[in-house]
């Protein structure tokens, strides 16, 4: 590749990989793109109360699974005098309490905070080849009758499991399948009939148990939705109404045959799975959904730092906003200041100041410093000194500033303590070089040019959007590394020379 | 506007971007820099290659230099003090005559003894210098400025100022100080530029700020139309710095003295784009033209005689009595 050429794709590549890690952080973790933005979290509780019978008491609850859908962010376990051990293996999850004896009824708790979670999860292992169902007559020929059936009005695997349920569904008049949905009605039951038929054809199945996350439930009621193999994955399908595919409020608890919460040596009470609703901010909830995923995209974030770092950073990533406006109004627009980047530090300064008064300190510490640079010209002190004077001078001014401020109630003189002094000193130097050099309006021309671009500069890194962004995202600065690239190979006449070269554009040569 | 750009394009105006993309960038190694930028140097080098210059009376490079004026500037009465690496014209004095005790600049004024002490620090402390690094303060011999040039100037030295391109003299002017430039010839300062013909040094019309002016605001005396002496010696000084120095895209700056006739002041690696205005042209024609000569390096002399063939419009149609 020529050179002249990978300006445009280093440009492009920068701008590309920044877009592409905000997008990430945006799509795929949830970062909200605008400050401010709310979104819901789910408490998740479920509540066991058992009661003794004899001996030691044990009690187990089956955990929700990390899957597709939601993750938790957060969990706890109210047991008081149980002792707790958690069984984790790959899709299930059980927590077990014991006590050796128990003397009254209890209540055991389980909270969970659940976020909603797009990123894809395994659902299940490859599963094992059910073997088929040993039945009697009549059911044998009627199961293979209703099998021919389906088979026929099915092309693949999820056309063949959304038949059978289907079928169950319409509860058919067809003979063969009123034998099997005699005192078949809940869609539990529904599940495991349409199990029993799918392992006919030896296509494996799985039961999967959740509840729906809609709003605030006192008394959840599971729900019990059928996976289906097809061969590649797992497909699911409610058993009631024979839809394909998970529901986007159904939270995956459990899977397979096994009930949600055993005991032993008690009798369970109740069982109650409550849901509430609770609103948090996205960011918040973002920056909890990256720890948990440990996403390292998702680690690229102020976030993380401890917050007075923060603020520091904060102000130091918005530094390429305000130079990138530089380039503009320097190379596009054709302005010029003192020092090249001076008056993006001066706009960094405003901030703490606001525009209006930052620019009136601006003026005064500009205008002060200026007659004291000129008396110290008379005491031909050498350059470094000099230069040292006007620096303690414009502290000095600065000082005094924000003690009479104070005195009339004002609060932007104490504010004014991280306006940079030694740029304004340098400003100060050049001015006075420049006034008497080039006489008084020159000088005094570039230094409102400078004013004016710091104040430009300021408009733009004072946009709220931005000072969120490179907390959130400094990844935004790479877009604006593109853009200066790009535009470090612009060779198009400045605004400012259109008015320039005028005469030059008069007539033909 | 968009006419303005299409008009400016057309006519091959060089706007800054492009001359620091496309050429500065590209023609001007950056090692070469410090052959012009450190005036010190650059007359070494010039001298090296049997170019005139000025001649160097001193160089104050230590603070404690400033305050031994008679060993750093012996007997000389008029002479001018330079920031070595000064940029634009800033911090440079010129002195006229000597008195015992004070020195009298260009405008006339009083310099005490102390002002030029304090002047010169400032030089060594690096206020004019690109950077503010600390710099070193040169003395030179003042020029005497060819009578030529009398009714077009007030006070101070005119310069000419031709801009080679690849080494071929590709556009001129002439800087003609002014009451406003304080006796000095740089147009940002308010001095004036005049376009010179190429093949006969004869000055077209000219430019104050970026305003076209055919008239010296000081001295009243018409501008245009006046043969410059010595104009071929100008030119072909002027092409071979680009063998001295080694950078494609160069101003140089040539005063005409009394006595010693072209001399160059000093080259620049970054020279102005008002040299389009003073001339009514567009530079970029110019240079495209030299860049479809090929790569091939030719002698200074052939490089001229192109140039002026080239860019030479003849306009003795414009010459006038001279104002001399």
């Amino acid at each position: 590749m020529t050179r002249s050429r990978q300006w445009v794709v280093l440009s492009l590549l920068l701008i590309m990989v920044g877009g592409l890690v905000f997008a990430f952080k945006v799509v795929r973790l949830g970062y909200p793109v605008f400050p401010d933005q709310t979104s819901e979290q789910w408490v998740v509780q479920a509540r066991l109360r058992i009661e003794p019978v004899k001996g030691p008491v044990r009690a187990s609850l089956l955990l929700p699974v990390r899957s597709t859908g939601f993750t938790i962010s957060n969990e706890s376990f109210v047991s008081r005098d149980f002792g707790l051990t958690i069984q984790e293996e790959m899709f299930r999850r059980r927590a077990d309490w014991a006590i050796r004896s128990l003397d009254g009824d209890r209540t055991l708790y389980y909270r969970a905070t659940v976020i909603k979670d797009m990123r894809q999860h395994r659902f299940a292992t490859r599963p094992e080849i059910p073997p088929p169902p040993q039945l009697e007559e009549p059911w044998a020929t009627a199961l293979e009758d209703l099998v021919e059936e389906v088979k026929k009005e099915s092309a693949d695997v999820q056309s063949f499991a959304a038949e059978i349920l289907d079928h169950l569904h319409e509860s058919s008049d067809d003979a063969s399948w009123k034998i099997f949905m005699e005192g078949v009605e809940s869609p539990l039951e529904h599940a495991r009939l349409a199990q029993n038929i799918l392992a006919a054809e030896q296509i494996p199945s799985k039961l999967v148990h959740g509840i729906m996350l809609r709003h605030d439930v006192q008394r959840a009621v599971v729900d019990t939705m059928l996976a289906v193999w097809d061969g590649d994955d797992w497909l699911l399908f409610d058993p009631a109404t024979g839809q394909q595919g998970r529901p986007e409020e159904f939270m995956i608890w459990w899977r397979g045959l096994e009930t949600l919460a055993s005991v032993s040596g008690a009798l369970i009470n109740d069982l109650q799975i409550s849901v509430k609703k609770r609103m948090t901010s996205s960011l918040e909830l973002a920056s909890l959904r990256t720890e948990l995923k440990d996403s390292f995209v998702g680690r690229i974030s102020l976030l993380h730092l401890p917050v007075q770092t923060q603020s520091v950073y904060e102000v130091l990533l918005l530094v390429p906003f305000g130079i990138l406006v530089i380039v503009l109004l320097r190379n596009f627009i054709g302005l010029s200041s003192f020092g090249t980047f001076a008056p993006v530090l001066i706009a960094l300064a405003f901030r703490e100041t606001e525009l209006l008064k930052g620019i009136l300190l601006f003026m005064l510490i500009v205008s002060l410093g200026l007659v004291f640079r000129f008396y110290l010209e008379r005491l031909r002190l050498l350059l470094v000194p000099r230069l040292a004077a006007v620096v303690t001078i414009v502290v000095l001014l600065m000082t005094a500033i924000s003690l009479l401020s104070e005195r009339m109630g004002t609060e932007t003189g104490l504010s004014v303590s991280l306006f940079p002094m030694v740029i304004i000193s340098m400003v100060i130097e050049r001015m006075s070089i420049v006034w008497e050099e080039r006489g008084a309006a020159t000088s005094i021309r570039e230094g409102l040019g400078s004013l004016l671009m710091a104040s430009l500069a300021y408009l733009v890194i004072s946009i709220d959007v931005l000072e969120y962004w490179v907390t959130v995202f400094p990844e935004v600065n790479l877009i604006v590394l593109g853009l200066i690239v790009a535009l470090g190979r612009y060779t198009g006449f400045r605004l400012t020379e259109l008015f320039r070269f005028r005469q030059l554009a008069a007539r033909d040569s | 506007m968009g006419s303005v750009l299409a008009q400016l394009r057309s006519n091959g105006v060089l706007g800054i971007n492009c001359r620091n993309g496309e050429y500065i960038l590209k023609l001007n190694d950056r090692r070469y820099f410090p052959l012009v930028d450190d005036k010190v140097l650059c007359k070494e080098r010039l001298q090296e290659r049997n170019l005139a210059v000025p001649e160097l009376i001193a160089v104050a490079r230590y603070m404690q230099q400033a305050s031994h004026l008679g060993a750093l500037l012996g007997n000389h009465n008029e002479f001018v003090i330079k920031p070595a690496h000064g940029s634009g014209g800033d911090g440079i004095l010129v002195i006229k005559d000597r008195k015992s005790d004070y020195f009298v600049d260009s405008d006339g004024k009083l310099v005490l003894r102390a002002d030029l002490e304090h002047h010169l620090t400032n030089v060594i402390g690096g206020l004019y210098s690109l950077g503010g690094q600390p710099d070193v303060a040169m003395v030179e011999s003042l020029v005497h400025f060819d009578p030529a040039f009398a009714g077009l100037t007030y006070h101070g030295v005119p310069d000419i100022r031709v801009i080679v391109y690849r080494g071929y003299p590709v556009m001129a002017m002439v800087r003609l100080p002014t009451r406003e430039s304080h006796g000095k010839a740089n147009l940002h300062q308010g001095a004036i530029g005049v376009g010179v013909d190429m093949a006969s040094g004869i000055t077209v019309g000219g430019v104050s700020g970026n305003n076209a002016v055919s008239v010296h605001p000081d001295t009243g005396s018409q501008i245009t139309g006046f043969r410059i002496p010595h104009w071929s010696r100008i030119v072909s000084m002027a092409a071979r710095c680009f063998e001295a120095v080694e950078l494609g895209y160069l101003g140089v700056d040539i005063v005409l003295d009394e006595e010693h006739g072209p001399l160059i002041l000093e080259l620049n690696a970054r020279p102005g784009l008002n040299i389009q205005i003073a001339n009514r042209r567009g530079l970029r024609h110019r240079l495209d033209a030299v860049d479809a000569l090929g790569q091939g390096r030719q002698s200074p002399e052939r490089r001229v005689e192109w140039a002026c063939r080239q860019f030479g419009e003849s306009r003795v149609d414009l010459l006038s009595p001279a104002p001399w």
